[in-house]
C-alpha cells in the first residue's frame, strides 16, 4: 500500500498511508479512536462509500483498487469485520460454497471443514446452522469470522478489532488459529486493534501507530508494550488539526431499504 | 362476451339447488358492471387489460375419472404420505383418495354436491358475491370440493387439493370449502398449476375454523406465465380457534388474490403469510383484510415479495378492529425487494380502528437488496449475482420455514431459486 488517501462522505480520513505486509508476517495497526483504523480496513476491502483519493494497493502485483470487493477476496484478501453484518436466512455453508465456487474450489466438503475449524476455535457447532451472524453474540460473531478465514484460506487477512467481544480464552484460541495460518500457509496479517490484549496472544512483527490518517510511528512488538503505558496522547497531538472522530463502522452508507 | 350465456350455464351438471344458484348468479352477473380501476379496490390492478371475449367458460362434460396430470403426480409424489388427495382439472374433480383411517373417523373429502346434498356449506363463509367476478364464479362453479373434519378429529397428514388448468382460452371457477369442526386439527395444501396456456381462473376458497379448531392452509400458485387468476379466500375463525393461511405466488401473468380473515370468535387468532416473486411481465396483486370482530383476538400478517425484470406487485392491507373487539393484537408487515430498475412494487397498509383497547402496528417497505448484506457476502468472495440470490432466498426463508407443509417447501424454494438463476443467466443481475 502506497500513499493511500481516502475519504468518507467527502471528508479525508486517510492522508497518505504506506504499508507492506509480507507473507507470514503479522502487522498491527494501533491508534486512538478516530485515527482511521477501520477506514483503512474498509478501503482495502473496497466497501461502498469509501472513496480512494490517491495511492495504490496491490496484492502479489494485482491492483486491488481496480477490483470489486468479491474479486479482491478471490485474489486472496480476507477482511474480518469489526461488526459482521446479519444476513437473515442465509446459511454460512451456502455463502462459503459460493465463495469457493467463484475461485474454482467448489464441490468440496465445506460442512466438514466448517466443523473442523469450529472445533479449533471453540465455536459451538450449533451456531453453524444459524443464519449468518443472526442471534450471535459479539464474541460468537468474531469466532464466526475467524472460522471463515480458516475455510477460505486467504493470503492476506485484515482483522478489524477481532479481539473486541472475545473473552480471554476465546481470544487465545482465535489468535492461535490465525498464528497457525501464518506459520503453516504463510498468511500475512494486518491486525487493527485499539488495545494490546490481542497482541499478547498474536505477536506482531511490526507495530504501526496510526494517527489522524497517517502512520506516525513504527516499531517492533515492544512499541505496543510502550503504548500500553504511555497511551496515544503523544501521537494524537502530533498534527495540529482539530478533533477528528472516526466514522463508526456500523454507520456506513445507508441502503435504499426503509426500515 | 357472447360465450358467457345462460345456455352455457345450463350445460353444467349438478343438483337442482346448485343449478338454481348458478342461474341466479348469472342473472345478476348480466346486470353487474365489470369493475374498473376507478374503484379503490381495483386501483392498481390490470383489470383494464382483461377482455372476457378472449375466454370461453369451460362447461364441457366432466373429463373421465382418475385423470391425474403428470405434473401433479410429481407434486403428489414429493408430498409423501397425505391423509387425502383431490385432483381438480379445469374446475372438475377427477380424482379423490382418502386414507382409510381418516375416513373411519368421519373425515369427508371430495365432491361437495355428494357430501353435502343440501349445499348449505357452499357460500357459508363468503356470503353473497361482491362483484362481477364473484358472480361469474358462482355462475360457472362446476364442481366444488368439500373438506370436512368432524369435531375433535386430528388429521395426521396434509389434505391436498391439486388444481390443474390446461385448456386454452378457458375460464374455470374452482371452489374449495374447508370446515374444521370444533377442536379438530387439519393442514390443507392447495397447489395450483398449469402448463403455458392462455386461461382465466377465478378460484374461491372458504375456510371455516370451528371453535378451538386448528386449521392451517397453504396455497402454492404455480400457474403458467399467460394465466390470469382473480381469486378470493375468506376465512371465519371461531372462539379460541387458531388459523393460519400462507400463500406462495410464483406463477401467472396476473395473479390477484383477495384474502379476508374474519376473527369472529373471542380468543381466536389468525396468521397470514405470503411469499410472492414476479419476473418478466408478471404481476402479483394481494389484498388482505384482518377483520377483528370479537374481543381478545390476535392477527399477525407477514407478506414478503420480490420483483425482478419489469414485473410488478401490489400489496394492499387492511386491519379492521370492530367496536366490540377489545384487547386485540393486530400486526401487519409487508416487505418487498425490488431487484431491477424496471420492476415496481407498491405497498399500501391501512388501519381502521373502532375500539381503543388494541395493540396494532403495521410496517411496510420497498427497496433494493440490502447493501450491507450484499457487501458482507461479496467481501467473502461471493460475486454479486449469487450474493443477491442467497440474500433473496434468505429473505423469503422467514416465511418458507414456517409453512405448515414442510414437504412442499424444497420444491417451492427451488422454483424461487430458478427465477433468480434465470435473472443471472439473462444478465440483468446486479452489476459489480
Amino acid at each position: 500500500m502506497q500513499g493511500l488517501r481516502a475519504a468518507v462522505a467527502g471528508k479525508e480520513i486517510l492522508r497518505g498511508v504506506d504499508l507492506r505486509v509480507r507473507s507470514g508476517e503479522v502487522h498491527a495497526v494501533m491508534g486512538p479512536n478516530g485515527s482511521g483504523k477501520s477506514t483503512l480496513a474498509h478501503v482495502i476491502m473496497g466497501r461502498p462509500g469509501y472513496e480512494v483519493l490517491a495511492g495504490s494497493i496491490t496484492l502479489d502485483g494485482v491492483d486491488l483498487l481496480a477490483l470489486a470487493p468479491w474479486q479482491r477476496a478471490a485474489a486472496g484478501l480476507f477482511s474480518a469485520m469489526q461488526y459482521p453484518t446479519e444476513v437473515p436466512g442465509v446459511a454460512l455453508a451456502d455463502m462459503l460454497e459460493e465463495a469457493l465456487v467463484a475461485v474454482g474450489r467448489g464441490g468440496g466438503d465445506v460442512a466438514g471443514r466448517m466443523r473442523r475449524e469450529a472445533e479449533r476455535i471453540g465455536f459451538d457447532e450449533r451456531f453453524l446452522s444459524r443464519p449468518l451472524n443472526v442471534d450471535l453474540s459479539g464474541g460468537e460473531k468474531k469466532r464466526n469470522e475467524t472460522l471463515q478465514l480458516g475455510v477460505l484460506q486467504p493470503s492476506i487477512a485484515i482483522l478489524d478489532e477481532v479481539d473486541s467481544g472475545l473473552d480471554i480464552d476465546a481470544l487465545r484460541l482465535v489468535a492461535r488459529r490465525v498464528e497457525a495460518e501464518t506459520e503453516e500457509r504463510g498468511l500475512g496479517v494486518l491486525a487493527i486493534t485499539h488495545y494490546r490484549r490481542l497482541l499478547k496472544e498474536l505477536r506482531p512483527d511490526v507495530v504501526h501507530v496510526l494517527s489522524r490518517g497517517r502512520i506516525v510511528a513504527r516499531g517492533g512488538a515492544e512499541l505496543a508494550d510502550e503504548l500500553e503505558t504511555t497511551g496515544y496522547a503523544g501521537y494524537a497531538e502530533s498534527d495540529g488539526a482539530g478533533p477528528n472522530r472516526e466514522r463508526p463502522d456500523g454507520d456506513g452508507p445507508m441502503n435504499g431499504n426503509a426500515r | 362476451m357472447s360465450s358467457f350465456t345462460a345456455e352455457a350455464v345450463g350445460r353444467l351438471a349438478g343438483p337442482p339447488w346448485l343449478v338454481r344458484r348458478r342461474e341466479e348468479a348469472f342473472r345478476r352477473f348480466t346486470s353487474t358492471p365489470m369493475p374498473t380501476v376507478e374503484e379503490e379496490v381495483w386501483r392498481y390492478s390490470r383489470i383494464p387489460e382483461l377482455d372476457l371475449a378472449d375466454y370461453v367458460p369451460f362447461v364441457d362434460r366432466a373429463p373421465g375419472a382418475g385423470i391425474v396430470p403428470t405434473d401433479l403426480a410429481a407434486v403428489r409424489e414429493r408430498l409423501g404420505h397425505c391423509s387425502a388427495v383431490v385432483v381438480v382439472a379445469n374446475g372438475r374433480i377427477t380424482h379423490v383418495e382418502l386414507d382409510d383411517a381418516v375416513r373411519a373417523v368421519g373425515v369427508q373429502v371430495g365432491r361437495l354436491t355428494e357430501l353435502d346434498p343440501e349445499g348449505a356449506s357452499l357460500g357459508s363463509v363468503t356470503g353473497e358475491a361482491t362483484n362481477a367476478f364473484g358472480l361469474l364464479h358462482d355462475a360457472f362453479n362446476a364442481d366444488p370440493v368439500l373438506v370436512r373434519v368432524p369435531a375433535g378429529v386430528v388429521v395426521p397428514d396434509p389434505v391436498v387439493v391439486l388444481h390443474w388448468t390446461d385448456v386454452d382460452h378457458s375460464v374455470t371457477c374452482p371452489h374449495l370449502v374447508v370446515e374444521a369442526g370444533e377442536d379438530s386439527e387439519v393442514v390443507v395444501y392447495d397447489h395450483g398449476a398449469s402448463p403455458d396456456v392462455d386461461a382465466l381462473t377465478l378460484p374461491v376458497v372458504e375456510l371455516h375454523v370451528g371453535p378451538a379448531a386448528r386449521l392451517r392452509y397453504v396455497q402454492a400458485q404455480l400457474l403458467g406465465p399467460r394465466v390470469w387468476q382473480l381469486g378470493r379466500q375468506v376465512s371465519r375463525v371461531d372462539r379460541d380457534a387458531g388459523f393460519s393461511t400462507a400463500m406462495v405466488a410464483l406463477g401467472a401473468d396476473y395473479g390477484r388474490l383477495e384474502i379476508e380473515s374474519v376473527l369472529a370468535g373471542r380468543g381466536s387468532s389468525g396468521e397470514m403469510l405470503a411469499v410472492y416473486f414476479g419476473e418478466e411481465g408478471q404481476m402479483h396483486d394481494f389484498r388482505s383484510l384482518q377483520d377483528h370482530v370479537a374481543p381478545r383476538t390476535t392477527s399477525n400478517l407477514l407478506f414478503k415479495g420480490a420483483v425482478q425484470g419489469h414485473s410488478r406487485s401490489v400489496y394492499t392491507g387492511m386491519i379492521h378492529i370492530g367496536k366490540d373487539a377489545a384487547g386485540v393484537d393486530a400486526f401487519q408487515t409487508n416487505r418487498n425487494i425490488k431487484l431491477s430498475d424496471g420492476a415496481w412494487a407498491e405497498s399500501v397498509p391501512n388501519l381502521e380502528i373502532e375500539n381503543n383497547d388494541v395493540r396494532c402496528s403495521h410496517a411496510s417497505a420497498v427497496g433494493p437488496v440490502d447493501e450491507d448484506q450484499r457487501y458482507y457476502l461479496e467481501s467473502r468472495g461471493v460475486p454479486p449475482a449469487p450474493a443477491e440470490r442467497l440474500i433473496v432466498l434468505g429473505f423469503f426463508e422467514e416465511v418458507l420455514e414456517r409453512l405448515a407443509v414442510p414437504a412442499a417447501v424444497p420444491h417451492l424454494r427451488a422454483e424461487i431459486a430458478a427465477k433468480l438463476t434465470r435473472r443471472e443467466v439473462s444478465g440483468v443481475g446486479a452489476g459489480a
